[in-house]
């Protein structure tokens, strides 16, 4: 079965470093800050290779949209196994406005240029939190989705995706081809070994333009400016309920 | 004898050429050799680094969640898990070449990662390190193609494990003299190996080892018998070779060290590396080829005991301030950062040098393994005072590490040989150069008068005079004043190397109070250098951090001139002198008295 799958790949700021605002208030301090793959796609990634590894995926091909420096992160879906990757180029600052219309404008003329079964993302980025480009992606192309999964069964042209959804699990069909957006649950990522690591220098990332796609990633909205959360107020103990009645009164909150 | 002493401890010869190339080396002819240091060497292209970048997020991932440090130190063993995940990693192979299936690391990209392991635990990098950088590098060093393709592949993926056997109970810093022997058999295809090593990494758990024993030859055509220490590959499953107990250490309990006997174990003689002979020169190869990697991990350590103290001392009030706000806490931390930028910056150009393929390091290996170990022992010692009480309990962790670092400064050379190895390569190095002494030392008795006399009066040294202009060339306008400081010292330094020489001539070799002084001073000028470098690129790159390193930078270079001018003084003059016979007679009557010869207060 001649499944191509295909898997969207962020470049964010790592998960554990502490996040400054830019003096400017433009945005957020990201020169010399260590960067890496959003943890979502590398669930993403994971599950394709997985695919892959049940001879279910013929090939996976990791995507991302960014600057130089998204190579390095393709570099370790690669080592992660899979096959190929393709870099879009877009340098800094314009990289900054990127936003989720673009890059599923992006994934979808890619789908169609790669003859893709399949597109996995990660169902949010940890930067701007969006939870969009998967939507967006299906609805570009016309595909069913089946967001915040937790476990995919591909049967045939179907999938079986079990969702996260607040008030538990849903369990969908869904025809193929399709846009999935990961969960955390849905597996937990491999290390790129060493030896693997050695092996994806091997591996193939072209690079691409959004010109040469023909996509317009000029952005819909424009930031004003970026704060930090105002710095938390102490709180105070009340000793009962009315107390805690007539504070909230006096505060103007009832 | 002592002469022997000096030749056996460094029995790399390097060219002539590579010597004076060496910018420690050079110091004790009073000169500057910058080209080794400056620029700050970067040997490594862009995709060795992207390699190596890619590296770290895997390894600090297992150190989080895969292995517990502290739980291992309890039950004094490695989990399987542990060492399987490190197999798959990759680990094990790191440094082996890649037609064996290893990752061939160059030894900047291996800090790197020693970095991170240093960091989090020092059993596994005993663990890896007696695998692989000295367990079966003499293999990759200098083992024939046979001998490669039949060991490398199952060492790099961990199926074996690999050890390396050389002390013994009577034969520690003393190597050349260990015991174990290996005769050729009769039908001359078996070397006999009988003896017993001990302290030896991985020894309870190794199938491959590279183990040395003497082998006994006759001399020449005489029927004299005499014995040179031999490498051999050896394994467990030759027969005859038994392991003891794990040894109940002081720190990294988890990592296996037990004795090794060896009972009449037949090794086949295609199992020697190198020649018949050359044993020493290979273990001394091993050891000098891996010590840069000491001082990665302790300055992985080092920035992991920083970053533990500020977070304390940012948010414990005392007094009614936060700790950072006392000065006492500030002078500590504030030598923390410069410990941990100078022995990061001898580090990184050591490794890189390696990498360039300068031939000639092994007196800058050994400054990196003796200031690496020392300032990490005490950079953990103050992060524990800092913590105080919560510094001395388990659970956090630091006072495993404090135990776990000693040994640091213990093997692998010792620091005390280390610092004789240093002053005695860099004395005989100038001796050399003083083409006008030579005859004299050789017959010194008679000489030694006449050149002191000519030595005092003589207004251009017989060693030379150091190019003041050489580091002014090379070093940022911002930190001239350093490059100033540093020149003069290396003058002075230069200056009492030739009054050690005249004054002593060969007996200086037995002068360790004067040798011990010589190589401090040897090791502050060589860091002080590479600070300097590395802080002049910092700013001639406009990095962001370059006003803190300028700082760090200008700080350490007069604290460290400072101490070289000390021990430069401590090494000629009569008071530091006469000092040192007390020393010397202190040290005399508490042996006549097999302990502390003083009558109590008491009197009982």
């Amino acid at each position: 079965m001649a499944l191509r799958v295909l898997v969207g790949c962020k470049r964010v700021i790592d998960y554990a470093v502490k996040v400054r605002v830019k003096p400017d208030k433009t945005g957020v301090v990201t020169d010399g800050v260590k960067h890496s793959m959003n943890p979502f796609d590398e669930i993403a990634i994971e599950e394709a290779v997985r695919l892959k590894e049940k001879k279910v995926a013929s090939e996976v091909v990791a995507i991302s949209c960014g600057p130089k420096q998204c190579q390095e992160t393709l570099r370790t879906a690669l080592a992660m196994g899979a096959d190929r990757a393709i870099h879009v180029e877009v340098p800094e600052p314009e990289s900054h406005t990127l936003e989720p219309l673009g890059v599923a404008k992006i994934f979808s003329k890619l789908a169609k240029d790669e003859d893709v079964g399949l597109i996995i993302v990660g169902k949010q980025a940890i930067d701007d939190d969006c939870n969009q480009t998967g939507q967006l992606t299906a609805a570009l192309l016309d595909w069913p989705q089946a967001t915040f999964a937790s476990e995919i069964t591909v049967d045939g042209d179907s999938m079986k995706v079990i969702r996260e959804v607040d008030g538990g699990l849903e369990t969908i069909k869904v025809n193929m081809p399709a846009v999935v957006s990961a969960d955390l649950r849905l597996n937990e990522p491999r290390y790129a070994t060493l030896p693997n690591i050695m092996k994806a220098k091997k591996k193939k990332i072209d690079v691409k333009t959004p010109a040469d796609l023909g996509v317009d990633i000029s952005p819909r909205t424009e930031t004003l400016s970026v704060e930090d959360p105002p710095v938390r107020q102490a709180g105070s103990k009340v000793e009962d309920v009315s107390e805690l009645v007539e504070k909230l009164k006096s505060h103007g909150f009832v | 004898m002592t002469i022997n002493r000096v030749r056996l401890l460094s029995e790399q010869p390097s060219s002539n050429r590579d010597r004076d190339d060496s910018f420690a080396l050079g110091l004790y002819c009073g000169k500057v050799n910058t080209p080794q240091l400056f620029p700050y060497p970067d040997a490594l292209d862009d995709e060795s680094k992207d390699t190596v970048k890619l590296m770290i997020d895997p390894f600090e991932k297992y150190f989080r969640e895969v292995h517990d440090a502290s739980q291992c130190d309890l039950d004094e063993k490695l989990p399987k898990k542990s060492i399987e995940v490190l197999k798959e990693l990759g680990a094990l192979g790191m440094l082996a070449p890649q037609e064996y299936g290893g990752m061939q690391l160059k030894r900047t990209q291996y800090a790197r990662i020693t970095e991170i392991i240093g960091s989090f635990d020092a059993s596994i990098s005993v663990f890896l390190g007696g695998h692989q950088a000295i367990g079966y590098k003499g293999i990759v060093l200098f083992g024939n193609e046979q001998q490669k393709q039949k060991y490398l592949p199952s060492l790099v993926t961990g199926e074996k494990i690999a050890a390396f056997c050389l002390t013994e109970p009577s034969a520690g810093s003393d190597a050349n003299s260990i015991l174990s022997k290996a005769v050729l058999d009769d039908d001359g295809k078996h070397y006999i190996l009988n003896g017993s090593k001990i302290w030896i990494s991985n020894g309870g758990i190794a199938d491959v080892m590279t183990v040395f024993a003497q082998v006994p030859f006759k001399k020449d055509d005489s029927d004299q018998q005499s014995q040179a220490v031999t490498a051999f590959i050896v394994e467990r499953d030759f027969g005859g070779v038994t392991s003891g107990p794990p040894e109940k250490k002081m720190g990294v309990r988890s990592s296996n060290t037990a004795a090794v006997y060896f009972d009449n174990v037949k090794i086949p003689v295609e199992n020697v590396i190198g020649k018949v002979g050359e044993g020493f020169k290979v273990a001394m190869h091993i050891l000098n080829e891996g010590r840069y990697a000491m001082g990665a991990a302790m300055t992985g350590a080092m920035r992991m005991f920083t970053a533990k103290t500020i977070e304390h001392a940012n948010n414990r009030v005392q007094f009614g301030q936060h700790l950072i706000q006392y000065q006492s806490i500030q002078e500590k931390i504030a030598q923390m950062g410069l410990s941990h930028y100078a022995v990061e910056s001898v580090t990184y150009a050591v490794s890189n040098n390696m990498d360039r393929g300068i031939k000639e390091f092994q007196v800058e290996a050994a400054i990196s393994k003796i200031f690496g170990s020392e300032s990490a022992w005490n950079v953990c010692d103050e992060c524990i005072q800092i913590l105080a009480g919560m510094g001395f309990m388990r659970e956090n962790q630091v006072e495993r590490f404090m135990r776990d670092i000693r040994i640091c400064r213990i093997f692998e050379g010792t620091n005390d040989i280390l610092r004789l190895f240093i002053a005695l390569n860099g004395i005989q190095y100038a001796g050399k150069n003083m083409k006008e002494l030579q005859k004299a030392l050789q017959q010194p008795i008679s000489n030694l008068g006449t050149l002191w006399d000519q030595g005092v009066k003589r207004s251009k040294r017989l060693i030379g005079i150091a190019d003041s202009q050489a580091l002014l060339e090379v070093t940022a306008p911002e930190l001239s004043d350093c490059a100033k400081m540093i020149t003069q010292r290396v003058e002075e330094f230069g200056a009492t190397i030739e009054k050690l020489l005249l004054k002593h001539g060969r007996d200086i070799i037995d002068q360790q109070f004067i040798l011990n002084r010589i190589a401090n001073a040897t090791i502050d000028i060589y860091s002080m250098a590479a600070v300097l470098s590395r802080a002049s690129k910092a700013i001639s790159s406009k990095l962001p951090t370059a006003d803190h390193e300028r700082l760090l930078a200008s700080t350490f270079i007069e604290e460290g001139c400072d101490r070289v001018e000390q021990n430069l003084a401590e090494a000629i003059t009569k008071r530091s002198l006469d000092r040192f016979d007390a020393y010397s007679s202190i040290a005399k009557e508490v042996r006549e008295n097999e302990g502390i010869a003083t009558t109590r207060p008491l009197r009982f």
